[in-house]
């Protein structure tokens, strides 16, 4: 794995000049270690029924390209443009007036031309124009045209996963052009040729034939989970059994596997854990769906379709009215915009969510009947059927990360916003260009937050962590919250990088800290520890 | 380079029409036969441009979403930057169009030492502003030409845009103001050396396009003087298909053919985006696809995927011994 480098080289090393030398002769890129993402593996892609298994390394000279590659490309490029309206409109429509130049959190951090909005679409624009327009065909470099080589392959294979999907370009482009649809398109059409990368399509594989991306089996799902109650009993001498598969029940839970597997994810799965027993819910969860991420979307549109598809099914065959959907960025981007369409309509015994404690009824669901726990959540807190102690937060000063996709592809600024402001005392944002709509990706998203990625995520990452910093110096902060898995699993490494000071956590999970439980009130078992199994207040313990 | 060959190809248009005009006296090609088929071209172009976005589907509900969405009613929501429903889009749509609401969000990265700053940058707004409502504002001014007797909307028009009574005849404000921001659009392509990077022969011919037909209009009105009644002669003779070309200064023929190779360059190059802009599906649909199903494209399949029940047979002994329930009804269907 690459060498990375220490924080202020890295910073010295930002140039944002690009190259005398035009960009179309400059390929094919020099690929740098710690740039890219190993490759997908034989097997897997076999598994899948994806073209052109191999052994292979964007190292390589010879990348074993099928010998008709280039009528294999033109001919996806002919169908795709015929398929969405998005791609033949983001093809023909840009003026490269700039705006989003400077716009790409991966441009910020590594001063790579080619990671400009503007100039990533180019990639596969002028691939367009020089294949398939009579304009690029007849004026070629000038009408900004070119012709289809291998090189131009490597080319997109390292620009096209050195993008996150994030789509904050798209919020400053005049005719909001959208990167991550020639992303999409980008990876749609390198997967036909066998160029993709393992850490999304192992995942999509597990989730396929397990039903998760980390390939837990059932039985082990449900073994993490109740060590996860052990913990919980440990914090609050609750002891909480999670319904696993119950028919009947009034709710499906589903979220990310992140959530449940690894650190800070699991302390954000005993707050959901803690709230849901604590109001008494009807709700259970299922070994089968046990996927609410879906790095399907990073693959493929029918891949994203084929790993949702199974929600609404489990819904259907359990009974539930309505679901709920755990904290998680791409995942509430396809619940949000993709999976009723794709996916749906939404089984018929899904009724429009109704929160069973407050009787509000989620409208705005009312096609998917599926909603995000902190909307579910912040209403709770808005009728006040929470009893909250906010002190409890008190050794964390917390700022909010806005995920990519929950603030771009859904507007969800205001619900963990309002929660947070109810169980924390203090809560400071980051400067405004940096949150909400122009919000930054941590760097890791759409699939790349592996670690042979290292130096592109903490290069990628730079904006949020400097943002970061900015409120570390100001107010202090020392608690970074988000509401996505790939960010838990994610920033932690950024902040470690960048900001050591600074954990990570979930909304929910400082929920539960806050969450004063009936025996609580009373005084038999006071609260000392939080969810991290650390005392609550540690100063305390330090006098004492 | 790019900018060299579009300067090369507009110096190569004014030439084309000296000699075509000035010394071999074609003055109904230029004059009649070329504006014609150039209308021609930009018409029938910008409707198969429209008819071919059309015609693809829209498969997902993809828009960017910069505001709060709806979602509990105590929470404000965006009705600008996060439209609910039609109507709201609607008024998004009119933000874009006529005020260039994303351009004007533009902000400026830099680089200070180990910290990143975000300073707003409004210039590239004001710069496109100015240059499309002064170029709208010019092409309004020029229907006195078209139309007999003027309506009264563009002789105010007229008198608004030569207020200050500089000259003789009156210099119009818009002249200046599009000729500054056409400057300003041309320059920072060339001194921001990541526009210089990205800048492509066909960014820059447009923006040389536009320079040469409204330096040949200025040097009509002010310098050469051109005849005006023999002008509108010409101009009403072409709304009424009757047209004679018009018998004055070869400065009037490079004007014409300016407009005419912009008109028929329209269609074929990145200046579609007039009309592109309505189609964005980022920005012109609601986001309200929780609450609305929208139906799938005709080509798409609803996904094959792995049932409960095949699942069950996979995992059933796990599933056993961890005491998780067996679904019978997989075995009653079948």
């Amino acid at each position: 794995m690459a060498k990375l480098p220490k924080p202020d080289e890295l910073i010295k090393s930002i140039d944002w000049t690009p190259p005398e030398k035009d960009w179309m002769d400059d390929v094919p890129p020099e690929i740098k270690p710690g740039r890219f993402c190993y490759p997908a593996k034989k097997n897997i892609l076999e598994e899948i029924g994806f073209p052109n298994p191999r052994d292979w390394s964007p190292l390589d000279e010879d990348w074993k390209l099928p010998s008709n590659f280039r009528e294999i490309i033109i001919e996806g490029m002919k169908d795709r443009l015929s398929k969405y309206r998005s791609f033949k409109l983001f093809m023909d429509i840009c003026v490269r007036c700039g705006a989003c130049a400077d716009k790409c959190h991966y441009f910020l951090g590594s001063g790579d031309p080619k990671n400009m909005p503007v100039l990533r679409a180019e990639l596969l624009r002028s691939i367009y124009k020089g294949e398939l327009t009579w304009q690029g065909k007849l004026f070629g470099k000038l009408a900004g045209a070119r012709k289809l080589t291998e090189d131009v392959i490597k080319e997109w294979f390292y620009y096209y996963y050195q993008c996150s999907e994030c789509r904050r370009c798209s919020v400053f482009c005049p005719y909001g052009i959208d990167t991550c649809e020639v992303t999409m398109m980008g990876r749609e059409l390198l997967h036909l040729l066998g160029c993709n990368i393992n850490w999304i399509l192992e995942p999509v594989r597990n989730c396929f034939k397990i039903g998760n991306h980390i390939g837990i089996p059932p039985h082990t799902i449900k073994e993490i989970i109740e060590y996860l109650c052990w913990d919980i009993e440990e914090v609050t001498g609750l002891k909480i059994e999670v319904p696993f598969n119950k028919k009947g029940a009034e709710i499906l839970f589903v979220t990310p596997s992140g959530d449940y597997f690894a650190e800070p994810g699991i302390y954000t799965m005993m707050g959901y854990i803690i709230l849901f027993n604590y109001l008494d819910l009807d709700w259970t969860m299922s070994t089968y769906a046990s996927e609410g991420g879906n790095f399907g979307l990073f693959t493929s549109h029918e891949a994203m379709a084929k790993i949702n598809a199974k929600i609404y099914h489990e819904a259907e065959r359990l009974g539930v009215r309505f679901i709920i959907g755990g904290e998680c960025g791409h995942m509430w981007r396809v619940k949000h915009q993709y999976m009723d369409t794709a996916t749906g309509p939404a089984p018929k015994n899904l009724e429009t969510p109704k929160s069973p404690i407050t009787g509000t009824v989620f409208e705005h669901a009312k096609s998917t009947k599926m909603i995000h726990v902190c909307e579910f959540t912040a209403d709770l807190i808005a009728h006040g059927k929470l009893e909250l102690d906010p002190s409890r937060n008190d050794k964390y000063i917390v700022t909010f990360h806005d995920s990519c996709n929950p603030s771009r592809g859904m507007g969800f600024f205001e619900e963990p916003r309002y929660i947070l402001r109810h169980v924390c005392n203090n809560f400071y944002d980051m400067p405004e260009n940096t949150i909400r709509e122009k919000t930054f990706c941590c760097g890791s998203g759409s699939g790349l937050n592996t670690d042979e990625f290292m130096e592109m995520r903490m290069r990628g990452g730079f904006p949020r962590a400097n943002a970061v910093q900015y409120v570390r110096d100001k107010h202090g902060v020392n608690m970074l919250a988000c509401i996505c898995a790939i960010d838990r699993a994610a920033l932690p490494a950024l902040m470690n990088y960048w900001a050591p000071e600074v954990q990570v956590c979930g909304v929910h999970e400082l929920v539960a800290n806050a969450l004063v439980l009936p025996h609580e009130k009373t005084g038999e078992r006071p609260r000392t520890l939080d969810m991290r199994q650390e005392p609550l207040k540690p100063e305390e313990e330090e006098n004492a | 380079m790019g900018a060299v060959f579009a300067l090369v190809t507009v110096l190569a248009f004014v030439m084309v029409v000296y000699l075509g005009v000035g010394v071999a006296g074609l003055k109904g090609l230029f004059g009649i036969v070329v504006p014609y088929a150039a209308f021609l071209v930009f018409l029938l172009g910008m409707v198969y441009r429209m008819i071919d976005w059309a015609k693809i589907p829209v498969p997902f509900r993809i828009v960017t979403t910069c505001g709060q969405q709806k979602s509990l009613r105590w929470i404000k929501r965006s009705r600008l930057e996060s439209p609910y429903n039609n109507f709201e889009v609607v008024l998004r749509m009119i933000l874009e169009v006529f005020a260039f609401r994303s351009l004007f969000r533009n902000l400026k990265a830099e680089l200070k030492g180990p910290n990143l700053i975000y300073g707003s940058y409004k210039w590239l707004w004001l710069g496109a502003i100015a240059f499309h409502y002064a170029f709208f504002t010019i092409l309004l001014r020029h229907l006195r030409f078209f139309t007999y007797p003027v309506p009264e909307p563009i002789q105010i028009l007229d008198q608004v845009d030569s207020f200050f009574h500089i000259g003789l005849p009156h210099l119009y404000m818009t002249d200046v103001v599009i000729l500054a921001a056409l400057t300003f659009l041309f320059l920072r392509r060339l001194a921001d050396p990541k526009l210089r990077y990205i800048s492509l022969a066909s960014d820059y011919l447009p923006l040389f396009m536009i320079y040469g037909l409204v330096i040949s209009g200025i040097l009509m009105r002010h310098f050469f003087k051109v005849d005006v009644t023999q002008v509108k002669e010409f101009t009403m003779g072409l709304v009424h298909f009757k047209p004679k070309a018009p018998d004055v200064g070869v400065i009037f023929y490079i004007h014409l053919f300016f407009i005419s190779a912009l008109m028929a360059y329209f269609p074929f190059s990145k200046l579609v985006h007039m009309v592109g802009v309505f189609f964005s599906p980022t920005r012109n649909l609601a986001n309200n696809s929780r609450a609305v199903r929208h139906e799938p494209a005709p080509w798409w399949k609803k996904p094959k995927f792995k049932t409960y029940c095949e699942w069950q047979e996979d995992f059933k002994e796990q599933l056993i011994e961890s005491g998780q329930p067996i679904d019978e009804d997989c075995y009653k269907k079948k």
